[in-house]
């Protein structure tokens, strides 16, 4: 949640008297609020944070940070299924139990 | 250096860790605030490819940590009323309260409803107006500006059954909590890039002087913490001891003005209750006398809560760098992210649950029947 990830601005509207846009966040499109950052104009990057545009950034930073998020799997924590990953949280248990052919399994399995 | 390869830019890290490495002549103990950036230096490795020398202490910079176990209990209990929606990040859902979770509660039948801004709990409220509709905002300076958006726009649009149930932190009281304690060991400081980009830098000169601790504002990618712990050892180095920002692509001086009137309109600075800490002065953010009707606290009465904190949990001191995950004894055993003792080890940014995922088959030697190769420290 404290995660605050580049995005690309895509268009720009307005919602409720609020200046809104659609950013792209490497694939995944969220509506953003520019409250905070007025000027933004589309094809701008800047860093959302829980539907938030709060700084700019430059594209090539912009970019090298998205691909980075996007091999650490990141993308996903930030934009999945909340409910999927709080059910599997810990799926995969603790390997030191008795059994350590679990363990060397579990060792061989990573990433 | 076993994990350098997997640097986005090998080349460069290898480079900055070579200068961290030439200049360092003495032990040092930094510390990094931001649970993102414990995060990523445990994922990486970069504890163990920087010098002896060098510790990184892990701070207390993580909201869903943090966050007292009675605001849990209350956000458990105003999410069980029928006619409450109550609205989270879902990084909350499984942050243990007393004997149970958001998670079970909605398995109880609660209205639990995940959402990615505070403002799709707005539109839930808009789109149903016989219902309340409870936003939880928790988090740092980063993310009280879009809570206090929110509320704002509640009042500007009329929308009246919404309310937030406020738990905000700040940063630079901890620091200062930090400091001031007796069993302090921290000499300088990595702060949180994302923090900054709101508050700018100005509350760190002060405590850096007063302190006489280098306050680094840092980034969260691994060549971002390697760059923040170069400028932290050069300044240790020499004897220095002022703020530098290692982070200029997303950090301005002066943060971002918008965000900071907004919370300046919305909130007001109060003591907080830190989860394992206790009571830091000045540390939080309420809302304004102007928006009390807005406090969730307010609108619904959750009194007589009882609250009962794990006692084999040692996350208080694990969010003060007094000891490190593995040092717990319930670590990987009573307590495992699948049925968490404390928040530490189910947040998304615990220091308790990055050891978990990325270095528990090397931190536990004497507890497996592993064969050595499988165990680094064996
Ligand atoms: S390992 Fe679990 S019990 Fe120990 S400090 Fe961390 S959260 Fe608490």
């Amino acid at each position: 949640m404290c995660l605050a990830v580049p995005g690309r601005v895509l268009d720009i509207g307005e919602r409720d008297g609020t200046r809104m846009a659609t950013v792209d966040f490497g694939g995944v499109q969220k509506e953003v609020c520019l409250e905070y950052l007025p000027d933004l104009q589309v094809g701008e990057y800047a860093i959302v944070h829980v539907g938030f545009a709060l700084q700019r950034l430059d594209e090539e930073s912009a970019r090298q940070t998205l691909e980075l998020f996007e091999q650490l799997g990141m993308l996903q924590e930030e934009f999945g299924d909340p409910w999927e990953q709080a059910a599997a949280a810990g799926g995969d248990p603790w390997p030191f139990s008795d059994d350590p052919d679990a363990a060397a399994a579990q060792e061989e399995a990573r990433p | 250096m076993k994990y350098i390869d997997e640097f986005q830019n090998p080349e460069l890290a290898r480079r900055l860790l070579d200068d961290i490495h030439a200049t360092v002549t003495r032990p040092w103990a930094l510390m990094e605030v931001c649970g993102g950036q414990t995060h990523t230096i445990i994922r990486h490795g970069i504890d163990q490819l920087l010098p002896e020398q060098v510790e990184l202490i892990h701070g207390p910079g993580c909201p869903v940590c943090v966050t007292p176990l009675e605001v849990i209990d209350k956000a458990l209990e105003i999410a069980s009323r029928p006619d409450v929606v109550f609205c989270s990040f879902g990084d909350m859902l499984r942050v243990p309260g007393t004997g149970r979770d958001l998670f079970q509660v909605r398995s109880e039948g609660g209205d639990v409803r995940v959402v990615y801004s505070p403002l799709d709990a707005l539109r839930i409220a808009q789109e149903n107006p016989g219902r309340e509709v409870v936003f939880f905002g928790i988090g740092f300076e980063t993310t009280a500006p879009p809570n206090a958006m929110t509320v704002y726009q509640a009042r500007k649009l009329g929308i009246r059954n919404f309310s937030l149930l406020v738990s905000h932190v700040r940063v630079p009281p901890a620091i200062e909590a930090i400091m001031r304690s007796p069993s302090c060991r921290v000499q300088g400081f990595l702060a949180a890039g994302h923090v900054c980009s709101v508050m700018g830098m100005g509350e760190y000169p002060e405590l850096a002087a007063r302190h006489r601790v280098p306050i680094v504002v840092t980034g969260f990618e691994p060549l971002d913490i390697l760059e923040g712990v170069r400028r932290a050892v050069r300044q240790l180095e020499r004897g220095e001891h002022t703020v530098d920002n290692a982070y200029a692509r997303a950090v301005r001086p002066e943060g971002n003005p918008a965000a900071l009137a907004m919370l300046e309109d919305v909130f007001e600075v109060t003591d907080r209750a830190w989860r394992g800490i206790g009571v830091i002065p000045d540390s939080g953010w309420r809302l304004s006398s102007r928006y009390r009707e807005y406090d969730a606290e307010h609108r619904f009465s959750v009194t007589g809560i009882n609250t009962l904190e794990p006692a084999e949990c040692r996350s208080g001191e694990v969010l003060q760098g007094l000891l490190k995950p593995h040092e717990c004894e319930a670590f990987g055993t009573l307590c495992t992210p699948r049925s968490p003792l404390g928040a530490t080890m189910v947040s998304s940014e615990g220091a308790c649950a990055a050891y978990y995922l990325y270095r528990r088959l090397e931190l536990t030697p004497a507890r497996t029947a592993v064969s050595p190769e499988a165990s680094p420290v064996a």
